[in-house]
């Protein structure tokens, strides 16, 4: 038997990749920066292109830190939890008309297209109305001949992660997250996001919608079918 | 696999339940009509600067439109010639001066020609060198464009962009027409929805008058008795809820909105909204208008009678809104629609965002309107898989319409020569003629 069969297997069959390997663990995530090193791979063909770059122009949506909540006494934070998840149980028991009387009376519900818009007046939205447009879509699905009505449909919502982010002069701006699941005929279809509630008090105490803010992280998905209420 | 007999699946007053279920017809269908006709990619506001590119089906095709360094628009099939690998994987973005292939960093340049490959000696000798025209991306046949309006045809032959739009060139006329630049830009977000149904019903249903104000009935009503109440309250109510309420108007006034029917399936829906109204933004703009292209051509623009215009067999255009839907057809029972809103270059903000409210209402995934017509044509999908009849009627004043040059005007708006008329230029493509 000579020398070199003597050697352990592992160390002939599978050559060292080197400095080269080394350099390529080294490097930093390269997406919009300066690479560490002389480009490899696909970098090394084309090194201006990223398979992840936005249209030209049009820098992709910064996600800001969620910060935890600090405003809010225990029993703040209790009052307003309770309230969200009233809102939510509301659209699941289809009680229209309690749940646009939780909204103040120039209060708006609005979903925007994408988590960037900041207004709903120059650009596209989901859903955005006032009370006079909840009114119309209460009467809409409240209609003996709503056609697409008639089919078996229910929703469930879990609302979590409440923060209340600011409370101040009476406004209290509150961040959570809702998970929905829709059965329409005999099928389920799942949406969730992110909830902003902005929430005044009115003359009684009592905490009034001023404006509901509804991300959902499937906003820009296709749509199997359309959301005929409120998420 | 049955020879397709089309004369007796598409009679004058009468088709067979096939052509909306059947696999082999929609293969066909996609053979034949969509991979030959000139296909609506997108328009060019969406991919302003180079490297910009959107992904778009065409037929079955997955391709892509992308912008070059000299301007141009190319339509490219969103394949690597190598092992056939996407080149792009999400629906839009700017791939920088080339695509590089994930797999093995191929490169092309934009207009789809082969720009680098790893390793490049290790075809030497080879037949797959980079002059062998095999390394290029294919392309789409033809590209052109219309007013900014990018279509693209998969066939080098047939007819000119121009020829195949025909009269329905009049959709983007009448859209950039009410810019005072004569121009539109894309507002950039895309709705998509799925129908679980034939795309044939979306194309029947936005020119079928005789089904508004029973499918539509609960929107209208509800939003009939706030718009009353606020003009009660008021004087008068703003346009968006007139645009709701006017879905439940009558069956005979609907009678009364004339359809106008062109070969090649194309279409109008006249105009039933009444969109003049006398407020201080509708006259700011149309002095905007008129100081733009003087008194006759602003009220010749102005007073166009167009609802929405089809663009057979995929597009419906509503031109005064800005607004459009593009079809495109995943299987028999299965339709993506993409639906686009523009805004009209250089006119006030205020008719923007007049017509926003009706792209927010009406043509959202929230739609008060569009819900009953998805529960209409699922319903009518699984009624036709059925066993329950052989046939679809449209008989709906059938021998009543008149007939010029070609051209078909419904004496009754809710004549069904709508669908008579579209099967017609359906059964002349699915026979092989794409003149």
């Amino acid at each position: 038997m000579s020398a070199e069969a003597t050697k352990p297997l592992a160390a002939a069959a599978i050559p060292s990749a080197g400095a080269d390997m080394a350099r390529l663990l080294a490097q930093d995530v390269v997406i919009g920066g300066e690479t560490a090193g002389p480009a490899t791979g696909a970098q090394r063909i084309e090194p201006t292109h990223s398979p992840r770059a936005t249209l030209a122009g049009q820098p992709a949506f910064e996600r800001a830190v969620p910060r935890p909540e600090t405003a809010a006494a225990t029993d703040l934070h209790r009052e307003v939890e309770q309230f969200l998840y009233l809102q939510a149980e509301l659209l699941d028991d289809k009680q229209w008309q309690a749940w646009i009387d939780l909204f103040a009376a120039d209060g708006s519900y609005w979903m925007p297209v994408a988590p960037e818009q900041t207004e709903w007046e120059s650009s596209p939205s989901i859903f955005i109305e006032d009370k006079l447009l909840m009114e119309i879509r209460k009467g809409r699905v409240s209609h003996p001949n709503a056609w697409s009505q008639a089919p078996q449909w229910e929703t469930n919502h879990l609302v979590s992660h409440v923060a209340v982010e600011s409370s101040d002069g009476g406004t209290i701006v509150v961040r959570s997250r809702f998970h929905m699941m829709e059965l329409r005929r005999d099928a389920i279809r799942h949406f969730g996001g992110r909830y902003r509630h902005t929430l005044v008090r009115d003359a009684s105490g009592a905490l009034k919608i001023k404006l509901q803010r509804v991300d959902m992280f499937n906003s820009q998905a296709s749509f199997d079918y359309v959301l005929q209420i409120w998420v | 696999m049955a020879e397709l007999n089309f004369p007796e699946l598409v009679q004058a007053d009468r088709v067979h339940k096939s052509v909306y279920t059947d696999q082999q017809i929609f293969d066909k269908e996609m053979e034949n009509i969509f991979e030959k006709v000139w296909v609506y990619c997108g328009h060019a506001s969406q991919i302003p600067n180079p490297g910009d590119y959107y992904a778009v089906t065409i037929g079955r095709q997955p391709m892509l439109m992308v912008r070059a360094g000299d301007g141009t628009v190319h339509v490219l099939h969103n394949r690597c010639p190598h092992r056939g690998v996407q080149l792009v994987g999400n629906l839009k973005g700017n791939t920088g001066g080339a695509f590089v292939c994930s797999y093995h960093a191929w490169s092309f340049h934009l207009d789809g020609k082969v720009r680098a490959i790893p390793l490049a000696r290790g075809y030497e000798g080879t037949a797959m060198n980079k002059s062998n025209p095999d390394c290029n991306v294919k392309r789409a046949a033809r590209v052109d464009s219309y007013r900014g309006f990018i279509f693209a045809s998969l066939v080098a032959d047939g007819p000119s962009l121009l020829e195949f739009l025909g009269d329905a060139r009049i959709a983007f006329d009448d859209m950039c027409d009410r810019s005072p630049v004569g121009e539109v830009e894309v507002v950039p977000y895309c709705h998509r929805m799925v129908q679980q149904s034939n795309w044939k019903f979306f194309m029947e249903n936005q020119l079928d008058a005789l089904h508004p104000s029973v499918t539509h009935q609960s929107t209208g009503i509800s939003a009939g008795r706030v718009e009353k109440r606020i003009k009660e309250e008021k004087g008068s109510a703003p346009l968006h809820y007139h645009y709701l309420s006017t879905f439940a108007s009558s069956f005979e006034q609907w009678d009364g909105v004339q359809t106008i029917n062109f070969p090649r399936g194309h279409g109008i829906l006249k105009a039933y909204m009444g969109l003049r109204p006398q407020d201080p933004d509708t006259l700011e703009y149309e002095a905007v208008l008129r100081s733009a292209y003087g008194e006759a051509k602003t009220e010749e623009y102005l007073s166009r009678s167009i609802h929405h215009v089809l663009v057979y067999p995929y597009l419906s255009v509503q031109s005064p809104l800005q607004q459009l839907r593009c079809l495109r057809p995943i299987s028999p029972g299965k339709t993506l629609s993409e639906i686009w809103h523009f805004r009209l270059k250089g006119a006030p903000e205020a008719i923007y965002r007049r017509s926003l409210w009706y792209f927010n209402l009406v043509n959202s995934p929230a739609t008060m309107i569009n819900a009953d017509d998805l529960e209409n044509w699922t319903k009518a999908q699984w009624g036709l898989e059925s066993d329950g009849g052989d046939w679809v009627s449209f008989h709906r004043n059938h021998g009543d319409d008149r007939v010029e040059n070609g051209v078909s005007y419904s004496n009754h708006g809710t004549s069904e020569v709508v669908m008579r008329s579209q099967f017609q230029a359906w059964s002349k493509y699915m026979q092989g003629d794409a003149s």
